[in-house]
């Protein structure tokens, strides 16, 4: 058996680290790319999330290397993301991919379901083996968001342009290298070392961008065309709360071991979102609060097109924006996005946060 | 004399005339919005995000048609009206939309419904809308029940098609009810049917048993109130012999049916032979090529129906 599993932004490294620790026979698909991307659409239906198709061009890249099982996290609603295993398995068996799709979620009938997935993928149930591999990657995952963070405060302030992305890259590609959580935790750290050593422009206060939306749509990075290198290159800080770690430790872990988790977001939001609609969407307009709260210049929402609980939240935001007085763009990406039209957006509203900025001196 | 307005779209098509005998019980006066028409979707489609379902648009239109003619509006929190299982998050945040969306709206009336994790759930929502009408909880309890049996009543179906007879046949039409039952979003799909003859069936026709017997047999739980109903109703009916073809209606940007329509298509193509059509609505589709799609759907049907025979 030779699992694999989606991309999405900087996952890889996190569950990399776990298949290893876990000793398990994987295979990573190439990055997300404009053929995975085709593949996807070609055989998705058209209507379905952006994610869905991506997921797809995913394991058909890995197919053909050789993987043949694939490993997602699920879910049980609202949000379309708990049918995703389904839906991809049928669509994989109907067009010849006969691949077995595994997803890990907060079962439905009962912990022995989940025993059994974790059985028939791992081999056995191993449960120190178990804990220290979700251990490592879960402490992986943070590492490596505080990682990305970290960039996103050099490159705004660099003194020679470029520098933090030649070492991000470095660091992206690397991880193949890497092997088990001790090793990928040096690489990582040798990482952070390299970012603290560059020289930074001196008493520099770059505007400041908060990012919200869903929580793919945000954090992989072919799929939001690099939103964060592009405007930090534009000397523009960026800030996201909703991250792979934040839904690995607070979403599923803290909330599978009933243990108390950051509600700050949730609480803001009550006022213009009262309950749950699935997905990230109280998280998102929340953070839109606290961003407004902790003086932000602006905040961009990203998500794909048709994303539900995402268009609640978007339908809401400029409520938002108007009680705050913060200006909000919200970017909708779908497999036609072009690159030239989506920079021209992120330009104008540069420019317009600028002027804002200025005005208010 | 208190007036409610309920909009009629969503869930009106499911639990509007409960909703009424319960206000109108407690002593208010009801005012339900009008049938659809085009100039209901064109004022919703100018208040909504354009990236929202044309059903989402259509609430907006005709919560915006009568939010000056009334004291409250009822537009309850609705995140699950049957055990494990959600209906939609752009259903579940309405009153948050409504209220922050809608310019002028009068006070809402939103108790919260989430009867996930249990049907006793709906009690405290129950009261908490009757609250506003009367402080005796148990008139509110008599109105709730009266409702809630009328709403046992007209929902009592025994499916029964008998086979179609020479040229008739048996269509069935397959959606959410308030998709297929409103005559602007589903162009009067069910009417045009009708008038060529055909004998239409719909998911509310189907006892609840046997939807979830054929979604029992999942591997994967639907989780979705109308996805379980769709996909059930197809998969049932697919295997019924009197049952001449199956049309899906699902209206642009519904992102339950993107999944469930494809589903249903694939569990239904490995089952049965029975022709299946996905039709795919928004506010721009133009009658013609719907009629033109129906004509073509029903002929085909008819011909194999006559060559099988």
């Amino acid at each position: 058996m030779k699992l694999t599993f989606p991309h999405m932004g900087n996952a890889y490294i996190t569950i990399k680290a776990l298949l290893d620790e876990l000793g398990l026979d994987y295979v990573i698909p190439p990055f997300n790319n404009k053929r995975s991307m085709s593949l996807g659409s070609k055989y998705a239906p058209e209507q379905v999330c952006l994610p869905l198709k991506k997921n797809l061009g995913n394991y058909i890249e890995a197919f053909e290397m050789g993987a043949d099982t694939v490993v997602l996290t699920g879910g049980c609603g609202p949000c379309r993301f708990g049918f995703y295993a389904e839906l991809e398995k049928e669509i994989l068996h109907d067009n010849g991919f006969p691949m077995e799709v595994y997803a890990f979620e907060k079962p439905e009938q009962g912990i022995w379901e989940v025993i059994e997935r974790i059985k028939a993928v791992t081999g056995g149930f191993n449960v120190p083996k178990l804990v220290k591999a979700v251990k490592a990657a879960a402490d992986i995952s943070v590492m490596v968001d505080e990682l990305e963070r970290l960039t996103y405060k050099t490159r705004p302030r660099e003194a020679s342009p470029g520098e933090t992305d030649k070492i991000y890259r470095d660091f992206r590609y690397g991880i193949f290298e890497a092997t088990g959580g001790k090793e990928i935790k040096e690489h990582i750290k040798e990482a952070e070392e390299r970012l603290r050593q560059i020289p930074l422009k001196e008493g520099r206060q770059p505007l400041r961008v908060g990012i919200i939306g869903e929580i793919y749509g945000t954090n992989d990075s072919q799929t939001t065309m690099d939103i964060d290198i592009r405007l930090g290159q534009m000397g523009i800080e960026v800030y996201r709360y909703v991250t792979l770690s934040s839904w690995v430790v607070d979403h599923m872990l803290k909330k599978a071991l009933r243990m108390a988790y950051d509600m700050g977001a949730i609480e803001a939001a009550r006022p213009y979102l009262s309950g749950t609609v699935g997905g990230h969407a109280q998280e998102n307009a929340g953070n839109a609060i606290r961003f407004a709260k902790d003086g932000y210049d602006g905040v961009i929402q990203l998500y794909p097109l048709n994303c539900m609980p995402e268009i609640v939240v978007q339908s809401l935001l400029p409520a938002i924006e108007r009680d705050y007085g913060m200006p909000i763009l919200t970017l909708i990406i779908d497999e036609m996005t072009g690159e030239a039209g989506y920079i021209t957006r992120l330009e104008a509203f540069a420019e317009l946060m600028y002027q804002r900025r200025e005005l208010q001196k | 004399m208190i007036t409610i307005g309920i909009p009629r779209a969503f869930l009106y098509y499911d639990y509007g005339h409960c909703c009424r005998a319960f206000f109108e019980e407690l002593g208010a006066r009801v005012i339900v919005s009008g049938e659809s028409n085009l100039e209901i979707l064109d004022k919703g489609a100018e208040l909504c995000v354009d990236e929202a379902c044309l059903a989402l648009k259509l609430f907006y239109g005709h919560t915006a048609d009568i939010k000056n003619k009334v004291d409250y509006l009822f537009i309850p929190r609705l995140t699950s009206i049957s055990k494990g299982e959600y209906i939609c998050p752009k259903i579940g945040g309405l009153p948050d939309l409504v209220r922050h969306t809608i310019p002028g709206v009068p006070k809402l009336i939103s108790p919260e419904i989430n009867l996930r994790k249990s049907y006793r759930q709906l009690i405290p929502a129950v009261l908490e809308a009757g609250r506003y009408f009367t402080r005796d909880d148990r008139k509110i309890m008599t109105a709730y029940r009266k409702a809630a049996n009328m709403w046992r009543e007209n929902t009592k179906y025994s499916l029964f098609i008998p086979p179609a007879e020479g040229p008739s046949l048996n269509i069935a039409v397959i959606g959410h009810s308030y998709n297929v039952h409103d005559r602007i979003i589903s162009m009067n799909t069910l009417e045009k049917l009708k008038s060529s003859g055909a004998s239409v069936y719909t998911c509310e026709m189907l006892p609840e048993e046997l939807i979830n017997n054929e979604c029992g047999s999942l591997s994967k739980k639907i989780f979705w109130h109308y996805g379980r109903k769709t996909v059930g109703s197809c998969l049932y009916l697919s295997k019924q012999i009197e049952i001449d073809g199956i049309i899906f209606l699902m209206t642009y940007g519904c992102g339950v049916d993107s999944f469930m329509a494809d589903y249903a298509e694939r569990k239904i193509r490995r089952q049965s032979s029975v022709p299946f059509m996905l039709i795919n609505l928004d506010e721009h589709t133009g009658e013609a090529g719907l009629n033109t799609r129906l004509e073509a759907f029903t002929d085909m049907v008819g011909m194999r129906k006559s060559e099988y025979a």
